[in-house]
């Protein structure tokens, strides 16, 4: 009895020693860290909230003010702004080519990403952790003008070799994104095959399943979420990439007949032309309005990633 | 070490019989020279501390170590009049025949129908009124089909930690295996899910042969006829099980049953 008094009384001690230092020192920091990180979150927000403004309120003038029709805009395949008389903002081309050049290089890189990262996960855990993540993780941080620089001394000769013309064209643009986005995709699914809890494997086994079997019915149905949420990453990318593509597609301002024909992207028009144009006129804010089309596919993007990983943090439960 | 183990079983008894098995992992001797009968239709139970070499032992009997790169294996385990040592054995025979459960539920991230049906797929089954017929009787078997029988295209996440296990008791036993291996089957569940489990088990034995590895030492005198215990890599004694809790031959099991270790 007499001991568990003490003890009691050395509880007590402590307890108001530390209310002692929580009163003093320990308040004023952490009122400092409270504050500090407020005002980081606060300009966080209002960086995006008035580039979003801006962008838009640009963007929205070409229609708004300037009485440019949105359907002749996004669906016109002419693109005169400086024409004297009758000036054209068709910028379907543009439009048609960001999208054919994303949706090309994903499809031809998600396959082999997905492979890549099943070798590293699966087939050889040893290699793939030790050497072929960091290959990987240093891909990614390659600037894009080298990716371009590399098309256009490697890819577009090839082309012009291959197939005659000049070389600058669709499939080299295509190309090109292809081995930009790999490395994002291969990442993003090897680490959500990693993630995967190691008793589905050892469950798929036991029950008298092959290595590919167990890798193709349970491993990707189940790491599928993540792994699409690497892919749309790998399309955010490759929209948004500007100056690689630009070095590669030749930047004919007209619908492609076939993919070795020369096109532009929204992006490519945007770097070339934006330096020509005065501010508050038309075409600049026919420009604007490429951006405003860029913004909100990203966000689009972004919003495809936070139902992807819902639907996998569903799945866990 | 001294050891006892004179437990033999007439030919027609003997589920799966192990010689001189040795198991490295990479430099530990993990298993040291076993010997050892497995009763057929009966349940037995490995018993003794972590690191024991219990589970190790369990995970050999369908070749599971064979995904650890730098577990290394010697000796026989006879199965079926085969040695499913062997390197030409059809590792995927082997598991039908032995299926296994794990400590922690592991439910495919699929409906309760397909986690069933899972192996039978590829084993060439795929009349649906046969898959019908296997995934009633299995889920019946574990006494989960009323609880499940109206959900059975739902996922298997939604179910509770003790109906997963109890599914995936299930899965193991839809592709008609002879040996059922079970690693700590209830040691994450709370305790009337398992003493459901063990109930299970009871009646699962009149057509399998069990394997348990278990901690909880009331369990294995619950639920076991035959028990052994492992130390170090060694199996120190192998009796039936009443003989192991109320008069064992060794000090070391004895002190182990009483908690003095472990």
């Amino acid at each position: 009895m007499i001991r568990t008094t003490r003890e009691n009384d050395k509880v007590k001690d402590v307890s108001s020693l530390n209310a002692k230092y929580y009163d003093t020192k320990n308040k004023i920091v952490a009122s400092i860290g409270k504050y500090y990180t407020y005002s980081c979150i606060f300009f966080s927000i209002m960086i995006i909230t008035f580039l979003t403004y801006f962008i838009a309120s640009k963007g929205l003038s070409t229609f708004l003010k300037d009485g440019v029709s949105l359907f002749d805009f996004l669906l016109g395949t002419e693109w005169k702004p400086e024409h004297e008389n009758t000036p054209k903002f068709g910028a379907f081309a543009f439009i048609f080519g960001s999208f054919a050049v994303t949706l090309l290089s994903v499809s031809l890189s998600t396959p082999l990403s997905v492979g890549a990262a099943i070798f590293m996960a699966e087939i050889s855990p040893k290699s793939g952790s030790r050497f072929l993540q960091p290959v990987i993780e240093l891909l990614v941080g390659i600037p894009s003008v080298v990716y371009g620089f590399i098309g256009l001394s490697v890819i577009v000769p090839f082309m012009r070799n291959t197939f005659g013309g000049t070389g600058f064209c669709l499939a080299s643009g295509t190309l090109v994104l292809t081995i930009m986005i790999l490395p994002t995709i291969t990442s993003v699914s090897y680490d959500s095959l990693k993630a995967l809890p190691g008793g589905l494997k050892d469950a798929s086994y036991a029950l008298g399943a092959t290595r590919w079997q167990t890798i193709y019915r349970v491993l990707i149905p189940t790491a599928l979420p993540s792994i699409l949420t690497g892919v749309v990453l790998g399309m955010a990318r490759a929209f948004g990439e500007a100056l690689a593509v630009q070095m590669v597609i030749g930047n004919v301002q007209r619908l492609p007949n076939s993919i070795f024909d020369s096109i532009s992207t929204l992006t490519s028009i945007l770097t070339l032309e934006m330096s020509n144009t005065i501010a508050g006129t038309t075409y600049n804010n026919a420009l604007w309005s490429m951006a405003l089309i860029l913004l909100l596919m990203s966000f689009i993007f972004i919003f495809i990633i936070r139902i992807l990983g819902k639907g996998s943090k569903l799945n866990e439960r | 070490m001294v050891t006892h183990n004179n437990i033999s079983f007439a030919e027609k008894d003997i589920a799966i019989e192990t010689r001189n098995l040795n198991i490295y992992y990479g430099a530990k001797h993990a298993i040291k020279n076993l010997s050892m009968q497995i009763k057929k239709l009966d349940i037995t139970a490995f018993i003794g501390p972590s690191g024991c070499g219990k589970s190790t032992y369990l995970r050999a009997l369908n070749r599971m170590n064979d995904l650890i790169p730098i577990a290394k294996t010697t000796g026989e385990i006879l199965f079926d009049g085969q040695n499913i040592c062997d390197k030409n054995i059809d590792l995927a025979k082997i598991r039908q025949k032995i299926g296994m459960v794990w400590q922690k539920p592991n439910p495919f991230n699929k409906s309760i129908y397909e986690n069933i049906v899972f192996a039978l797929k590829y084993y060439g089954i795929k009349q649906k009124h046969v898959l019908d017929e296997i995934v009633e009787d299995s889920l019946k078997k574990v006494a989960l089909w009323d609880e499940v029988k109206d959900r059975l295209h739902k996922s298997a996440l939604a179910l509770s930690g003790g109906q997963q296990q109890r599914l995936c008791i299930a899965r193991a036993i839809a592709t008609k295996p002879e040996i059922l291996l079970l690693d700590e089957p209830t040691s994450a569940l709370d305790p009337i899910s398992s003493a459901k489990i063990e109930e299970l088990l009871f009646e699962l034995k009149k057509d399998y042969t069990i394997i348990i590895v278990t901690h909880n030492m009331q369990q294995a005198g619950r639920i076991s006829s035959y028990t052994a215990f492992f130390l170090m890599g060694d199996l120190i004694e192998y009796n039936e099980t009443n003989v192991i809790f109320t008069n064992p031959v060794i000090d070391k099991t004895n002190d182990y049953i009483m908690g003095r270790f472990g």
